[in-house]
This record gives structure tokens, sequence and C-alpha cells, in this order.
């Protein structure tokens, strides 16, 4: 492998962008296929489904045997709200093998002493995603009850096409939060991928119990591969 | 609690920091598995010549054959192609003990 392959390679993982190292096995020779590049791909068609089911391997083509190693974005989740159900997610999601981030703009909450060791934004969810945008490779959990701070990564999580939504909030709650989205132009269809009341439904009754729950959820979607649109049921993201 | 340093786990960036640091590497990746193996393909061992390595291909039990097969692709700078299968003295100097088989590739990082 060329160095200058690799230094690419980890470039685009580091973007959280989908990349594919293509080898020849018999020559050994190397190339790189960027997401945005694939189509144009004279191995596009096996490339495309390697990134659909996530398994590197080896293809037969005309020149012979060729690994393709996908490499995709780490699965990464995000909550909003640096509240006490968030403070149990942190180190479980780590220990599954997520990434995790929290984003609070209210301080007394999203505070270092809370949230040890865990990447901590204490800002609007806004001013966050326009660094650091979501992606379908993201899980979305919204879990401050509050509409100021939860409906607009809300919005662009389902915009986005991110593997999991889900929003805390009784039924009550989730049916005043149906009523604005809709308010907001988003499609029936589209709202119903939020999952509300969040988490598996195995009657978690404190923090910690609703974070399994959430991380539960959030596992099942990221296997069933819910990244991609047509996984979900559509053709198209919403 | 101590926890993992996940940054230090990510073997390509590992192996692009060796690299940078002027170290003669090598990559090994596995691309072929059959029955039960450890590790899925893709996954990458990176290991420079002095032997010390960095990620897994199997649950450690051909790491060790992988590392010296490796030391020789560095000095030769020519892929090889390994094959593991079950542990088995007489068929298989190292093997899997858990029945499966893989093939693992080797590279030098130029």
């Amino acid at each position: 492998m060329d160095r200058a392959l690799l230094e690419a390679l980890n470039g685009e993982r580091a973007q959280r962008r989908a990349a594919v190292v293509v080898t020849k096995i018999a020559s050994g020779t190397q190339r790189l296929v960027r997401e945005a590049e694939i189509t144009a791909d004279p191995l596009s068609e096996a490339i495309e489904k390697t990134i659909r089911s996530g398994k590197s391997g080896i293809v037969e083509t005309d020149d012979g045997e060729v690994f393709l190693n996908v490499h995709l974005p780490p699965a990464r989740i995000v909550a909003i709200g640096a509240v006490h159900i968030s403070q149990a997610l942190a180190p479980m999601a780590k220990i599954a093998g997520f990434d995790i981030e929290i984003i609070d703009p209210r301080t007394a909450f999203a505070s270092a002493e809370r949230f040890p060791n865990v990447a901590l934004h204490a800002t609007w969810p806004e001013d966050v995603l326009k660094e650091r945008p979501f992606d379908p490779y993201t899980a979305v959990c919204v879990i401050t009850h509050d509409p100021k701070i939860d409906d607009f990564p809300l919005i662009a999580a389902l915009k986005t096409g991110c593997f999991y939504v889900g929003a805390l909030g009784s039924r009550k709650t989730h049916a005043k939060r149906v009523e604005r989205l809709t308010e907001a132009g988003l499609s029936p269809a589209a709202i119903a991928r939020i999952e509300a009341p969040i988490g598996a439904d195995i009657g978690a009754a404190n923090p910690g119990e609703i974070a399994v729950a959430i991380l539960a959820s959030v596992i099942e979607a990221f296997r069933k591969r819910k990244m991609f649109a047509e996984r979900r049921g559509e053709t198209e993201a919403a | 609690m101590a926890e993992p340093n996940v940054q230090n786990l990510d073997v390509l960036t590992t192996a692009e920091r060796w690299a940078g640091e002027g170290r003669a590497i090598a990559l090994a990746t596995v691309v072929e598995t059959w029955g039960s193996a450890p590790r899925p393909t893709g996954s990458h061992l990176v290991i420079d010549a002095d032997g010390n390595f960095e990620g897994s291909v199997s649950g450690g039990c051909v790491e060790g054959a992988v590392v010296s097969e490796a030391l020789d692709v560095i000095d030769a700078g020519v892929a090889k192609m390994l094959e593991f299968g079950v542990a088995d003295e007489t068929a298989w100097r190292v093997g899997l003990s858990c029945g499966g088989r893989i093939r693992v590739y080797v590279e030098k990082v130029n």
C-alpha cells in the first residue's frame, strides 16, 4: 500500500465518508474509491453491494480476484440533552463501540463534571450542526423534552436520514411534537421514523434502564443497516 | 475507571503514524474467511521491522506467524498471501482453534 493511499483513506475516514480500497490480488495494485466516485467506477456494482452490507470480501472479475475492503464511518450517537439518562448512556455507548457526543445549551446540565471524558457541546444544536452535521451513520436521540432545543436537531436528523432517530416523551408530548413537525412541513412517513417513546419496549423505569433501552434500539437499527433508505422501506431518504 | 484509548486501537491511524515516523511497516489484512473465523474480512494488523504490532487478524492464534512473515515482506518488498486453517500440528504450523480458515494478505507500506 502506498503511504499516499493510506493517508487519503484515513482522511476520508476522519471526514466520516465511506471509502473502499480495491486490491488486485495477483498484481497487488491498489486504488482508493471514495464515496462520490463509486458510480463512475468499473466495479461500481460490486462496490455498492459491499457498502450496503458493510462486509469486505473478494470478488471475481475478468482481471482475477479483487479484494474490496470497505471502510464505513464508525457509528456515532448524538444525544440532545445532557440529562440523567445521557450520563448513563455515555459510558454504555462507548463500551458497545459507539462514538458518543452530547449537546445541550444549558450549561448547568452540560458540565464536564457531570460528563467526564465525553465529547460535550454546551451550546445550541444549531451551532454544533453547522460544524459537525449529522450523517446517515449517526443515531440521534433527543431527550431534553424542550421543543426549543429538541425540534431543530430532530428535523435535521430526519432530513439527513440518520440510521436511528428517537425522541423522549410521553405519548401526549409526542402528539404535540408530531403537530409541530407536520407544521414544519415534514411528511407523515418521515415523522413515523421517530421512535417515541424512545428505546426498546422493556419497561425501562429509571435513567440507567432507559439508557439500556435506547442503546438496544440504536444497535438494532445499526445492525439492520437502517442508514440505507431502502432498508427502511423507502425508495430515497426522507 | 481506566478506559482503553480508542485512538490507539485504530490500526490504520497507527500505520500512518508509524510510517510518518520513518518506520518500515507492513499491513496484514484478512481478505477471506471460511467457517468460524475470529475476525471479519477487512481486519488489519500493522507490523514494523522490529516486530512491533497493533491490531489483529485472529483472536491471537496466528498473529505470531503473520508478524514473522511480515518481516520478510518488509525486507523483500513483495506482498504475500497467507492461509491458516484449523490448528493441527501435522497440517499447519499454527492455526485457528475455532475451526475456521482465513486468508491474510500481507503487503509493505511504501
